[in-house]
């Protein structure tokens, strides 16, 4: 069974240096993102642009998409198009069995985490290797990735050089990064050098081209494409953008807000395939046209995973990605997570104080804290909220819709505090485990305007 | 002008000091002020913990208390936030919907108010101490009362333009001037262990950058961080900004 994001963040915060380390580590990427978003002037508008040219993708995401398949077929790529997460892990597994491969190389693809093809492949008697350090970091853990964009940014160094040493051979107690990097560099080289297929993620696709842009800083996607035999990158089909010119919006976006780079190492446009290359390209739907449907949830797609707004949340910093039991994490991932399952998600949308930070940094301006509160509405009237909760939140709604009910419990509630709105059914209050509750005055301002004023 | 005076259920209960502080500030201005004695909520306890469709009774009884005002005005910006955003007339009674939209349009936190609406100059308020100020978040990004470090535009600050007029106040500079502190509604309760986290995270960086007096628009915020400041015995004290606005010390 899946941990709610509440038990999960108290076990997190168990180790209070940890989690002020998590924070820490998690801010500074914001005020580095702060610093290259300052440096732009017009970044705003920036912001705006973004935001309407993905306004217009979705609305018009049939042709797009169309548009796309047909260029890209002209170029030589094989488009394949999957329903599911189901269907874009068999499509990947019938192209591999076509090739008779049992061994692949895979870097920056979050669409292969939500569809959970790593384990999927595995049962089917395929290796996959993650070639992005930070993947390959958390792979090696035998754990999913706690950030979109920072994999194992829950991982400190020395704990790296440990993993390192029992897996990779580094020597014991090391953990210089520069001598960490290079032994997975090393090891890597192999499995670059002997794989023939290669998985990468999408980062743009361009309909009006039919090509693809996969943005990364290690170019370990790169190496992997063009090592390979066959490419097969796999994108979600809200990845489309119009034209070539908006990467001009996009890409001037995606690396600020992600790190605070002026833009990725590496942004590879992949147009065709070279001679004697084969390359595929699967779009996958997985829930994405439902929640297009959904009107006030539809503009979460615009989303390009920059990870700013998780960079940015303060629960986030000190819940940790994990907490999110999801593949993408963070405020983002609590408003897609609902989408695909209700039932299984419905604590997310709680997970935040709705303190709106993450709607503020959003590259593409999507109203991530509004959405929190109408999933929150959407979740209870179809009946994922506990019943105890649902009685206590009628019973205030009682107390508080009536003038006189809610002067008489105002006097007794403010000796036995019970009845403080944000307090209500919890019989065990967990107000008082780290904090005070306030000391009850002997009137209250009703009672002192009366006499005074009345 | 006739102005409402809105006092959220928990300063009524808890802080009639912060009710007492607004109508004497109000009323020191010239406003023609009234409280309404049949007020309780403004439904958000309710609404942002996904029971928005329980809160109609809450809003049929605002729109009876309010309609008739000017001006509503309220020592709280998250709750004026959510009148804002969420004020309806119930489905039956639509024709209610005419007062819902006059209180949307002119229910204000406190501290625009004075600077917006009554163009507060001079307030002849002292006040001696280093004073650190919480930027709640609904009152900040929901009714930008100040700018949020998020956007890059002109800084600007309503609380602070006004605590700048009270004598002698020295403001405290924080590390992190915009985070949130963790209150959250019932999230302080559901995620006590975030919660807690976050509140203790913001005190310690008024206490490393000297805070005395720690202030801010939203009580509610106030109510948290005044918890964790006496759970760990800190010498700081908790005011709203109210009371600062209108000190004599
Ligand atoms: S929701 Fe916005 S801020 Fe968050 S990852 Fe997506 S684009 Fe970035």
């Amino acid at each position: 069974m899946t941990i709610n994001h509440a038990t999960a963040a108290e076990k997190f915060n168990k180790d209070f240096d940890r989690t002020t380390w998590h924070d820490e580590t998690l801010w500074w990427v914001r005020q580095k993102r702060d610093r290259a978003a300052f440096s732009i002037p017009e970044w705003e508008k920036l912001r705006d642009t973004a935001s309407q040219i993905k306004h217009n993708v979705l609305s018009n995401l049939d042709t797009y998409l169309v548009e796309f398949e047909k260029n890209a077929q002209k170029n030589g790529i094989t488009v394949h198009w999957a329903a599911d997460a189901h269907e874009h892990n068999e499509i990947i597994l019938s192209i591999l069995k076509k090739q008779g491969v049992t061994q692949i190389v895979k870097s920056k693809s979050m669409l292969t985490e939500e569809c959970h093809l790593n384990p999927y492949l595995a049962e089917n008697g395929v290796e996959v290797v993650d070639t992005d350090l930070g993947e390959r970091i958390v792979q090696l853990a035998d754990e999913p990735p706690s950030h979109i964009v920072l994999p194992c940014i829950h991982w400190k160094k020395e704990e790296i050089g440990v993993l390192f040493h029992k897996h990779l051979g580094t020597p014991e107690g090391c953990a210089d990064p520069t001598l960490l990097t290079h032994a997975a560099r090393e090891n890597l080289r192999e499995k670059f050098l002997t794989r023939r297929v290669a998985i990468t993620g999408v980062n743009f696709a361009v309909a009006e081209t039919g090509e693809f842009v996969v943005c990364t800083n290690e170019g370990n996607a790169d190496m992997g494409a063009h090592l390979a035999d066959v490419h097969i990158a796999c994108m979600g089909i809200e990845k489309i953008i119009p034209q070539r010119v908006h990467l001009g919006v996009f890409l001037r976006l995606l690396a600020r807000s992600a790190t605070g780079q002026p833009i990725t190492t590496y942004s590879s446009h992949f147009a065709k395939p070279r001679a004697g290359q084969e390359m595929h390209i699967v779009l996958v739907d997985n829930g994405r046209t439902t929640q297009l449907g959904r009107e006030e949830f539809r503009n979460s797609l615009k989303c390009i995973r920059c990870g700013a707004c998780m960079n940015t949340c303060p629960v986030y910093r000190r819940s940790g990605g994990h907490s999110y039991h999801n593949a993408v994490a963070g405020p983002i991932g609590s408003i897609l997570a609902p989408n695909l399952d209700m039932t299984k998600n419905a604590d997310l949308p709680f997970a935040s104080t709705l303190c709106g930070s993450c709607s503020n940094v959003c590259p593409v301006k999507i109203n991530i804290h509004e959405q929190l509160y109408e999933w929150r509405q959407v979740l209870t009237k179809s009946g994922h909220s506990p019943t105890a909760k649902t009685l206590g939140m009628k019973a205030m709604a009682a107390v508080l819709s009536n003038p006189s009910v809610y002067r008489l419990s105002g006097k007794m509630g403010r000796l036995a505090l019970a009845n403080v709105p944000f307090v209500v059914n919890n019989s065990l209050n967990p107000w008082y485990k780290q904090r005070e509750m306030p000391e009850p005055p002997k009137e209250s301002f009703g009672e002192w305007y009366k006499k005074n004023r009345g | 002008m006739k102005v409402g005076l809105f006092i959220p259920c928990y300063v009524d209960q808890f802080y009639p000091k912060v009710g007492i502080a607004t109508l004497q500030l109000l009323e020191k201005f010239g406003c023609q002020v009234s409280y309404p004695s049949k007020q309780t909520c403004c439904g958000q306890p309710m609404a942002n913990s996904g029971y928005e469709h329980l809160t109609h009774d809450c809003n049929r009884l605002f729109i009876n208390n309010f309609a008739e005002y000017d001006y509503i005005v309220s020592p709280s910006g998250s709750c004026v936030l959510h009148i804002k955003e969420h004020l309806h007339a119930p489905e039956s009674e639509t024709q209610n919907e005419g007062k819902a939209t006059h209180i949307r349009k002119r229910i204000y936190e406190l501290t625009e108010f004075l600077t917006d609406i009554l163009k507060v100059e001079n307030l002849e308020a002292r006040f001696p101490f280093r004073v650190g100020l919480h930027q709640s978040c609904h009152g900040q990004r929901g009714l930008h009362l100040s700018q949020m470090s998020e956007l890059v535009a002109t800084p600007f600050s309503k609380p602070e333009q006004l605590l700048n007029m009270v004598k002698d106040v020295e403001l405290v500079k924080l590390s992190r001037k915009d985070e949130c502190c963790g209150f959250g509604g019932t999230f302080c309760v559901a995620e006590e262990a975030v919660s807690s986290r976050m509140g203790i995270d913001r005190i310690d960086d008024h206490v490393k950058n000297g805070t005395q007096v720690l202030t801010g628009g939203d009580m509610s915020c106030l109510m948290h961080l005044e918890g964790v400041i006496r759970r760990r015995k800190l010498p700081i004290k908790v005011m709203h900004i109210a009371e600062i606005l209108t000190a004599t010390e």
